[in-house]
């Protein structure tokens, strides 16, 4: 269970929300809505432990996340607005390093099989610098299939630049991760249509 | 507990033999600084192995300034930095792996071309042991501190310059022990106190350093 109290976030010298209460209970999938610059992306690297909020206090299964970092990180999979890929890596050998840096025990094979089944198997052997903006981003979100053990999937704009179909099988994925009792939390801007429509938390409502 | 430590090693030495321009490229500033140095002074023999081991020492530390802020360059710009620091494991460990790669793909090609430049420089066999020596002792400390000013000056405008100015006055200790490990062998009193000196501030960066670094890219990463 993800815990947020009274959170104020800071950017720059703007106080960009304040207030900020939310508990999300496993099997929950959250969509955080509101215009560009309300802090949306803020929010997400704050829940991940990236950034300190000004004030108020995260908490993941009735622990803080900084002093049980290392648990919390354990069940975080965080996927980001850039892909974290490496220009001169193949996307097989970027995936199996994320996976690999996240501690996650995976086996060559099931990289390949993860990357074949988002539709990257005729790539696997080019460097990353050679694909598209939706393939990048479809070499980042391979790593959902390998995080089946993360229960908290932290995702920003995961449906940017990916393609219909692309969008619906992410769309299955995250349905599939709440309904196996995990917690989704994402941004995005597109109307994707999930089995069920999940919470919306509009952060306008707490911006300065 | 040792993943991620492995997993970074091994990609920031596939990551250097994928872009052996750049490895080059130091290697290749290395020399070229060197041999402009007889231009300068003047090619008197007895004055040119006088002060080939203080040339060689700035020349290396020189280079390794030229190579620092590709550290942690690349992984900011694309994201890895951040997936890194989401991992379990403590952020000494992989920053740990990352210092070590670099220093074995930018600083120990240097220890290893040390010797050919102090040929040029007509250094006698005894002189360029320890020369080469005192660099294979000092370097761990300047690719260090080094990371540390690189951790630092990450995502700044003009980060470059501003690192230069940061850790230059850092490796200040190491060039004067390390170049004067052999002016010390040349005087007769033997280089084994500079070595000693070097070996130690080398392990003290080493177990200092990445907290040091890891607390910085914390900060960066912001």
């Amino acid at each position: 269970m993800l815990e947020i109290r009274d959170l104020s976030c800071l950017r720059g010298d703007r106080l960009l929300f304040a207030d900020l209460d939310l508990s999300v209970l496993p099997g929950e999938r959250v969509r955080l809505l509101g215009p560009n610059g309300v802090g949306k992306t803020t929010l997400l690297r704050c829940l991940c432990g990236l950034i300190d909020p000004e004030e108020g206090e995260i908490h993941w299964n009735g622990h803080s996340i900084r002093s049980e970092r290392e648990d919390f990180h354990r069940q975080l999979l965080y996927i980001g607005h850039s892909t974290a890929l490496n220009d001169l890596l193949t996307p097989l050998e970027n995936l199996r390093f994320t996976c690999r840096a996240g501690t996650d025990q995976v086996e060559e094979q099931a990289c390949v099989e993860a990357l074949e089944r988002i539709g990257l198997g005729a790539q696997i052997d080019l460097p990353c610098r050679a694909l598209s903006q939706g393939q990048r981003r479809r070499v980042g979100l391979a790593r959902l299939f390998l995080g089946g053990e993360r229960r908290l999937w932290i995702l920003d704009e995961p449906f940017n630049a990916l393609d219909v179909a692309a969008v619906a099988d992410l769309a299955s994925s995250l349905d599939a991760h709440c309904a196996a009792g995990g917690i989704v939390v994402l941004t995005t801007h597109q109307d994707v249509s999930f089995s069920h429509p999940g919470r919306v938390v509009d952060l306008a409502g707490h911006a300065c | 507990m040792l993943g991620p430590f492995i997993a970074v090693l091994r990609r920031d030495l596939l990551l250097a033999w994928r872009g052996r321009a750049d490895v080059l490229v130091t290697i290749g500033f290395f020399v070229v600084v060197a041999c402009l140095f007889p231009f300068g002074v003047g090619a008197e023999p007895n004055q040119l192995r006088e002060i080939a081991p203080g040339i060689l020492w700035v020349d290396a530390l020189l280079a390794t300034l030229l190579s620092l802020h590709r550290l942690f360059a690349q992984d900011h710009a694309d994201g890895s930095l951040e997936q890194l620091l989401l991992s379990p494991e403590p952020t000494v460990l992989w920053v740990s792996a990352k210092v070590l790669a670099y220093w074995l793909t930018t600083s120990l090609p240097l220890v290893i071309a040390a010797p050919g430049l102090g040929l040029l420089f007509d250094m006698e066999q005894g002189s360029l042991k320890v020369l080469c020596l005192s660099l294979l002792l000092g370097t761990p400390m300047l690719s260090l501190l080094g990371a540390v000013g690189a951790a630092l000056t990450l995502g700044l405008r003009g980060g470059g310059m501003l690192l230069a100015l940061l850790v230059l006055p850092l490796f200040v200790p190491v060039l004067i022990f390390g170049a004067g490990a052999v002016d010390a062998y040349l005087g007769g009193s033997g280089s084994d106190a500079h070595l000693l000196l070097l070996a130690g501030g080398s392990l003290a960066a080493l177990v200092l350093a990445p907290w040091a670094c890891a607390a910085a890219l914390r900060i960066a990463a912001e």
